[in-house]
């Protein structure tokens, strides 16, 4: 097939490219404002505690401080859904709670005062298991959360967010069951995302109710907003984005730091930078959601389902940032991948002593699919079915229904994947390698080879509002106006793409305003894989309306009606006669630009789909289990960037996705309520000697949503493989393994190998 | 939880309480305050992308302090943020240059252990004449061999110096040289396809 297109489609180099690989571009950390102060957080020891009395006298006698605040010193600010948590409390509730501010002239300064600070704690019991938690004797971090369980509503997801799955009837549908599965499943092992970058901002007061924030989220313009709120609407803030180091949706938990360095700056009358330690960025900053479901699933011999139920057990840790919309989410993306009548399934949001879990890539569907696909693939194994085969037959079509995150029921106008999951399963030799449940693919003498198959997708590429402007200039240049910083996918260079595309400008002649709330209308920002269809979809339209006034103005002197007109590398021509032309300064003057505006509204219509293959090798005599091969398949209707594409899609492994069915996992000590593994030693990491082999198979079945035909599937690259790690694990020694992570010893438990037990 | 403090206060606590440690950090700490004695500034003369620098040591601005890591001087005292700091405790690789062109993870070594010694950053890859960029960087752009691009620096430089070394490395060689360079994006991929452009096109040779 000849494509149609200049620059969609083909591998462009990224607009920041030289930027990166000459250490020009600047993360936060690179950031030096006139007269800024460095600020640092003491942090709590115990993982429960009020503080009695609190002195920070010598601290602040300490030369080159410039303020210390404690709770006493704060406003009465909060964050959390609903607003529960605030800059600095009277309480503390895990081990790394902000106790203390201070800025200084210098980092060092500022780390000398946090000695200087006296704490005196009233320890209180503590608690880290959601089931504990709810017991009548529980501690309790909240007093007004009874049972340290959370309201379950998402207020930004509309009046009737979703909260529950609940739809025809259940004890009907399993009375109608072959097959019954039942019991406990769990992803509990926390894992951090962990970006490269540790988060950080700089405040500085502009004025009293003005506050310019310098900070690496993805989505300045929405972080403003938030944030805005969160400062009781009195503060308005200009949002600026750095280069952002990372995110996996992990920067949205950068609320609390850019408000100490805000609350800070106040003090001190000075900017204030506040950037984390790697130290903080494990401890006190966000980390996957803990997730258990009690569950039963009913199934007919050939694979439908008849019913779901059961109660999903969510621990946020010591507060909840968005879990609700988590939530939502995640119940909205497991209808997707099993197609069932009749539903129960009661999540519950519960708080316990430790930091936070937050948004990360897969927001929701991965934790929920992680516990809840080993219990469906219990029923698969009794039916004897071909994961592949259940996942073919089950996998939402055009046509078929959801309750979505916002309570409504959608209608999916997508594409069939299944198509995408046959190329893929070529790809791998599924058909080769399946030799049924708990049957090794391949025995090589105490190597034990096993393959296994897990689905995602996520109808939140339309979710969501985007505004964008695009403006002409008479020197045929096009900006972009949209507030979103680059983190990594490069969205806004592909952005660039198309709307050169659409003004058929070379690539160079477009680019995009810094990520600045000042500059740029609404943009929520890119996560949830929006950018390729809600961002995209945005930019285009104001692209589209900017160059209908640019046909428009130059209509007259074509003497041609503007729909008759074209435009090409700055020159406006008549479609039909191309001799008859003008070039923009001509038609626009030197002293007019031309701008247009786009919005985005929200359609959860179209879901986008990710299949992992996954083949492993596991040591029987050692325990250790290694990933040797990864098939990812999915349709993204139209490709823009092939490379930036293929980088998503490798991303699986990273950012506590499938490794996290590996070797990844946040160790936290019952005794002290210390994680024991926080730093990049302690903690496990694929590095470059222990890559699998990994092919992708895009295929490309245009979406007539999208003017390119596109979607964006970014976010979803990671969520299907924990679940294809244990099948897969399970299939290559022939007992079924439940926990998260598989480390050698519980792989050898499993076995009876070792003297604790088979589990 | 006490807050672990910066490498920067780390490495000054350890060479001064451990003080058993016979290695150049201790030397050099007890140099400056003899220096002090004899009341006369000790320098550190380093070359770094080519620019000779002579610092002092102390503690007012601009001098090197007796603690400071070689990436803490690098980025806030000669300005060349290009060198990331990841984890500042030599287990991520993001603060990788080349030390007389040597991989060395800056936050681990002293500025002043660093005397005479010629270090090249990732802002000194390109060529100071015509600004042309190294062929291993535009191997990079080329593929897409970055997202984020935070650990881009350091996996540059760790991936200079194995070419220095060895112009024709394997592939089993080049992911031995940069398995200490932490990537959460998992550019891994690309990076290697890069290195691969380069190594065939001969052009580090």
């Amino acid at each position: 097939m000849t494509r149609p297109y200049r620059f969609i489609g083909k591998a462009t180099p990224r607009k920041d490219g030289v930027e990166i690989v000459t250490g020009e571009a600047k993360f936060i950390a690179d950031i030096k404002l006139p007269k800024m102060l460095f600020g640092k957080v003491l942090r709590s020891p115990l993982p429960h505690a009020n503080i009695r009395h609190i002195d920070a006298g010598k601290a602040k006698r300490l030369d080159g401080v410039r303020a210390v605040l404690t709770y006493q010193d704060v406003p009465e600010w909060k964050g959390g859904m609903p607003a529960h948590v605030r800059i600095l409390d009277r309480k503390v509730r895990f081990v790394g709670d902000a106790v203390a501010l201070v800025a200084a002239e210098t980092e060092e300064i500022a780390l000398e005062a946090l000695d200087g600070i006296e704490v005196d704690y009233e320890p209180l019991p503590a608690v880290y298991d959601v089931e504990e938690a709810m017991k009548p004797d529980a501690p309790q971090l909240y007093t007004q959360f009874p049972g340290n369980v959370l309201p379950n509503r998402c207020p930004g997801f509309g009046p009737k967010s979703l909260e529950e799955i609940a739809m025809g009837n259940v004890e009907q549908g399993f009375e109608e069951a072959d097959i019954i599965a039942e019991g406990t499943y769990a992803y509990e092992n926390i894992p951090n995302p962990l970006t490269a970058e540790p988060p950080g901002a700089i405040a500085a007061w502009e004025r009293p109710d003005h506050l310019t924030v310098w900070s690496s989220a993805q989505n300045p313009y929405w972080e403003g907003v938030l944030l805005y709120l969160r400062t009781e609407r009195k503060v308005h803030i200009r949002y600026i984005g750095t280069q952002c180091g990372g995110s996996y949706g992990t920067r949205l938990m950068s609320w609390q730091l850019i408000l100490y360095a805000a609350l800070l700056a106040q003090a001190a009358n000075r900017p204030v930078k506040v950037c984390y330690s790697r130290e903080e960025h494990f401890a006190a900053y966000g980390l996957r959601l803990g997730s258990r479901i009690h569950g039963k699933v009913g199934m007919k011999k050939e694979g439908t389902i008849t019913a779901i139920s059961g109660e999903w057990l969510i621990n946020t840790g010591f507060y909840s940032q968005i879990t609700q919309g988590q939530l939502a989410v995640g119940c909205g993306e497991v209808q997707l991948a099993v197609r069932c009548p009749n539903w129960d399934l009661k999540p519950k949001i519960v708080c316990t002593n430790r930091t936070a879990s937050g948004i990360v890539r897969g927001f929701g569907g991965q934790e929920l699919k992680s516990a809840f696909l080993p219990l469906l693939t219990e029923a698969m194994g009794k039916a004897d079915l071909d994961p592949l085969e259940f996942f073919k037959k089950n996998y939402v079509k055009p046509g078929d229904g959801y309750y979505w995150r916002d309570g409504n029921w959608w209608v999916c106008r997508g594409v069939d994947y299944t198509k995408a999951m046959e190329k893929g399963a070529e790809a791998f030799r599924w058909k080769e390698k399946w030799k049924g449940w708990l049957k090794p693919t391949r025995v090589n003498g105490a190597k034990r080879i096993g393959v296994g198959v897990g689905v995602h997708g996520n109808a939140d590429v339309g979710e969501d509002v985007s505004e964008a402007y695009v403006r002409l200039d008479p020197n045929a240049m096009a900006t972009i106006y949209s507030c979103l910083a680059e983190h990594g996918t490069g969205q806004r260079s592909s952005l660039c793409k198309m709307i050169a595309e659409i003004l058929q400008l070379p690539l160079e002649n477009v680019s995009m305003t810094p990520p600045d709330s000042l500059l740029s209308p609404y943009e929520i920002g890119p996560f949830g894989s929006r950018g390729t269809y809600a961002i995209g979809s945005a930019i285009i339209a104001a692209a589209e309306e900017a160059k209908k006034k640019l046909l428009e103005r130059c209509a007259p002197m074509l003497k041609a009606n503007p729909e008759d007109l074209e435009t090409e590398e700055g020159w406006v021509y008549q479609r039909e006669k191309p001799e008859l032309r003008i070039p923009w300064r001509t038609g626009m003057g030197i002293d007019r630009t031309l701008l247009g505006y786009g919005r985005f509204e929200p359609d959860f219509t179209v879901p986008n789909f990710m299949m992992l293959f996954v083949e492993v090798e596991v040591d029987v005599e050692t325990g250790k289990t290694e990933l040797v091969d990864v098939v990812s398949a999915t349709d993204v209707g139209q490709i823009i960037d092939p490379l930036n594409l293929k980088n998503q899609l490798h991303g699986s492994l990273g950012s506590a996705g499938v490794d996290s069915a590996l070797f990844e996992e946040s160790i936290l000590d019952k005794k002290s309520g210390r994680f024991l593994n926080i730093n990049l030693v302690d903690y496990k990491w694929r590095t470059f000697l222990e890559l699998p082999a990994f092919q992708t198979v895009t295929l490309e079945t245009p979406f007539p949503t999208h003017r390119f035909g596109a979607i964006g599937v970014g976010e979803v690259s990671t969520a299907a493989g924990p679940p294809a790690i244990l099948m897969a694990t399970s299939n290559a020694i022939g007992r079924r393994v439940y926990e998260y992570p598989m480390t050698p010893e519980k792989i050898l438990r499993v076995l009876g190998k070792t003297k604790r037990g088979v589990m | 939880m006490k807050t672990r403090k910066t490498a920067k206060r780390k490495l000054k606590k350890s060479a001064v309480i451990g003080g058993s440690s016979s290695g150049l950090a201790s030397r050099s700490l007890r140099q400056p305050s003899k220096a002090a004695r004899n009341n006369e500034r000790q320098k550190i003369n380093l070359t770094v992308n080519g620019q000779p620098y002579q610092l002092e040591i102390g503690n007012r601005s601009g001098e090197i302090g007796p603690s400071d890591t070689l990436a803490y001087t690098l980025r806030e005292t000669l300005g060349l943020t290009g060198t990331k700091i990841g984890c500042d405790h030599g287990a991520c690789g993001a603060c990788t240059v080349l030390m007389n062109g040597k991989a060395v993870l800056s936050c681990t070594v002293l500025t002043v252990e660093m005397d005479g010694r010629s270090i090249t950053t990732v802002e000194g890859l390109r060529d100071p004449n015509t600004g042309k960029l190294d062929p291993l960087q535009q191997a990079f752009i080329d593929h897409t061999a970055f997202q984020c691009g935070f650990c881009t620096p350091g996996i540059l430089m760790s991936t200079k110096a194995l070419l220095t070394e060895n112009p024709s490395p394997t592939e089993q060689e080049v992911k031995q040289a940069l398995s200490g360079n932490y990537c959460r994006c998992i550019c891994h991929y690309h990076v290697l396809d890069a290195l691969r452009a380069v190594t065939q096109q001969g052009g580090e040779k």
